[in-house]
């Protein structure tokens, strides 16, 4: 009965996860001749140019930056929804995450509309006889639809964790002598460190391989590994070199886990909501 | 007599619209055992968490060692907390546990290490310094609990019912253990329980609270022995409460007879409660008795039997006895004059 009411899923697994892995690794290790295919490390070998690399390094960058900028904004702005004083929880908990139900696409085109030249932003700018902000079609916009799109995946598991800690605990290291930065530091920061872990791990990852942000925001300008890839693709038509960026990638995301579960220790209930 | 280290003045504590205490007045000697007993929801943990900081009165004042500290965080008070769930710091082993507040204060890493060693030693817990807190038994956290707190060598220590998780074998060790550490090191202890038998076997004095106010304030002798209302009495060991009426200065009636007492001071047919202890009452011949009835349960406890007697006014009275008579005999009840405790009535609440 298990083994049969499994089936639907290993057919599922097999047909969108495991053959478009195969695929994938097949066009990244071959080049096509007249005959038909060869296999080479050829496409890894142009991964390695200084073009491409340059590319890696800019992914690599915007998404360190996004995910400190979340951090740094996601952090306070759990603990305050944990916290006690806010009654309504539930309201502001909404609102963070009401933004998910939409359209991912529609909510970037909408920072076009609010950024651009004769945008929302620059219109009451310019009615209070401010100079203009042109951020658009910058990395800086580019960070910005980052860190507007991916914040909730970091508030949300900072949240779920500082929300569970006792407060027994906190009020334990009060007893003992810490005050409010000394509790924070050595009681609830530590014990958040899942929290954190896991909401780094949810927006890196996105941010490193976004194409769409960066296309939009950054209108085509700053090529990031997702953009490089989408563009062998749909553009360029070597698939093989797409393919190749794509394992490359598939490494970066393995390694970046491999180090983020080292740092989770030996917590095992790691809790994203 | 020592001086008095915490002292409440009418101390009241509302949260929302219900009253957890009610103007409580209450001072704690140095080095004194305090236990604080009652129902929960008596105010008891409410007011030791008033004395550790971690609320802040409605009304009255704190003093500590003559100096009020109404208003003064949890950080800034020479006392310390045992919590009911242990509160351990799950990300520190056990040695880091105990050194939380030592690190705090700065000390150096070797007086650390030799305050840490001693502490457990004191709690026997040798060679668990490196053990995950997580990975203890609910005895060996609740011994870490109380070295973390007691390291820093606090005027008072505050014990939130610290051995109710506990089994019993386990909760009489502790008893014994906690209050020959009291002894040693001359701490106050404020302990705040719900069982009536650990207040009276480890305290010097007890406190019987309900609905946020203090019923009585005694040495556990006194608690049991002349228990001030029905409610202690009832509260404190098992009682007899049966209403009656005092005749007059030394006499009074109640299923249906006069009996001889030794209270006094009460006006003329003042309706009162009387409180007589299920081990006072002996079971005598019924024709020798003022007070007799039908013995309508036996039950075997060990050390006595405890027996249900049903007087022809249709009083059950518990008896407990070391001899047993079946069900559906005829028994006398036999009792003392001292042994018949005479209580004004508490106006219901």
């Amino acid at each position: 009965m298990k083994r049969f009411s499994l089936f639907p899923y290993v057919i599922w697994m097999t047909l969108f996860i495991v053959v478009p892995m195969f695929l994938v690794l097949y066009y990244a290790f071959t080049i096509p001749t007249e005959t038909g295919a060869t296999w080479s490390l050829e496409n890894f070998g142009r991964f390695f140019e200084p073009i491409y690399l340059r590319v890696l390094g800019r992914s690599l960058r915007l998404a360190v930056i996004s995910t400190v900028i979340c951090l740094i904004l996601g952090y306070p702005a759990a603990m305050v929804m944990a916290g006690n004083a806010f009654t309504r929880k539930n309201v502001i908990l909404l609102l963070f995450v009401v933004p998910m139900w939409m359209n991912f696409l529609l909510r970037t085109y909408a920072w076009l509309t609010i950024l651009e030249r004769n945008g929302v932003i620059n219109v009451l700018l310019a009615n209070l006889s401010l100079p203009r902000l042109n951020i658009l079609y910058t990395e800086a916009a580019v960070v910005l639809g980052m860190v507007y799109n991916f914040l909730p995946f970091m508030v949300l598991p900072i949240y779920s964790v500082l929300s569970k800690i006792d407060k027994g605990v906190v009020e334990a290291a009060g007893d003992l002598g810490a005050n409010a930065f000394r509790v924070f530091t050595k009681v609830v920061f530590p014990l958040s460190l899942p929290g954190v872990v896991s909401g780094v791990t949810m927006v890196f990852m996105p941010a490193l391989t976004t194409f769409v942000i960066s296309r939009l925001l950054g209108g085509g300008q700053f090529t990031l590994i997702g953009n490089l890839i989408e563009q062998q693709f749909l553009v360029v038509g070597d698939w093989g070199f797409g393919s190749a960026i794509s394992v490359v990638m598939i490494v970066f995301i393995l390694l970046s886990m491999a180090i983020m579960s080292f740092f989770e220790g030996e917590e095992k209930d790691v809790a994203l909501w | 007599m020592s001086e008095i280290i915490v002292d409440l003045k009418s101390v009241s504590k509302v949260y929302d619209e219900t009253v957890a205490l009610d103007g409580i007045d209450l001072y704690i000697r140095k080095n004194e055992f305090v236990t604080l007993l009652g129902p929960s929801g008596c105010g008891k943990t409410t007011t030791l968490r008033l004395i550790g900081g971690f609320e802040q009165p409605s009304g009255g004042t704190i003093l500590f060692e003559g100096r009020d500290i109404t208003g003064i965080p949890p950080y800034k008070r020479r006392v310390n907390t045992v919590f009911q769930r242990y509160a351990l710091f799950s990300h520190l082993d056990v040695f880091e546990n105990i050194a939380f507040g030592l690190r705090i204060k700065k000390l150096s890493e070797k007086a650390i290490k030799d305050k840490v060693k001693k502490m457990l030693e004191q709690v026997n817990l040798e060679g668990f310094e490196k053990r995950d807190v997580n990975s203890l038994s609910g005895g060996q956290q609740q011994r870490v609990a109380i070295a973390r707190a007691l390291v820093n060598e606090p005027e008072v220590l505050l014990l939130d019912e610290p051995l109710a998780a506990l089994d019993l074998k386990l909760r009489r060790e502790m008893q014994h253990e906690l209050k020959s550490m009291q002894k040693q090191l001359g701490i106050t202890f404020v302990f705040v329980t719900h069982d009536q038998e650990e207040a009276l076997s480890m305290s010097d004095t007890v406190v019987v609270m309900q609905d946020g106010r203090i019923q009585q304030i005694g040495t556990p002798v006194d608690i049991y022995n002349e228990p001030t209302n029905a409610f202690v009495a009832d509260f404190i060991g098992e009682s007899n409460i049966v209403d009656g009426i005092m005749r007059k200065d030394y006499l009074v009636d109640f299923s249906g007879s006069s009996f001889d007492c030794v209270d006094f001071g009460f006006a003329k047919d003042e309706a009162v409660d009387v409180v007589i202890r299920p081990e006072d009452l002996v079971l005598i011949p019924a024709e020798k008795a003022r007070l007799s009835g039908t013995v309508s349960s036996v039950n075997f406890l060990g050390v006595h039997y405890e027996m249900l007697v049903e007087s022809d006014d249709g009083t059950s009275w518990l008896v407990h006895s070391t001899l047993m008579e079946p069900v559906g005999t005829r028994v006398g009840l036999g009792l003392e004059p001292m042994d018949i405790h005479i209580m004004k009535k508490v106006s219901s609440r």
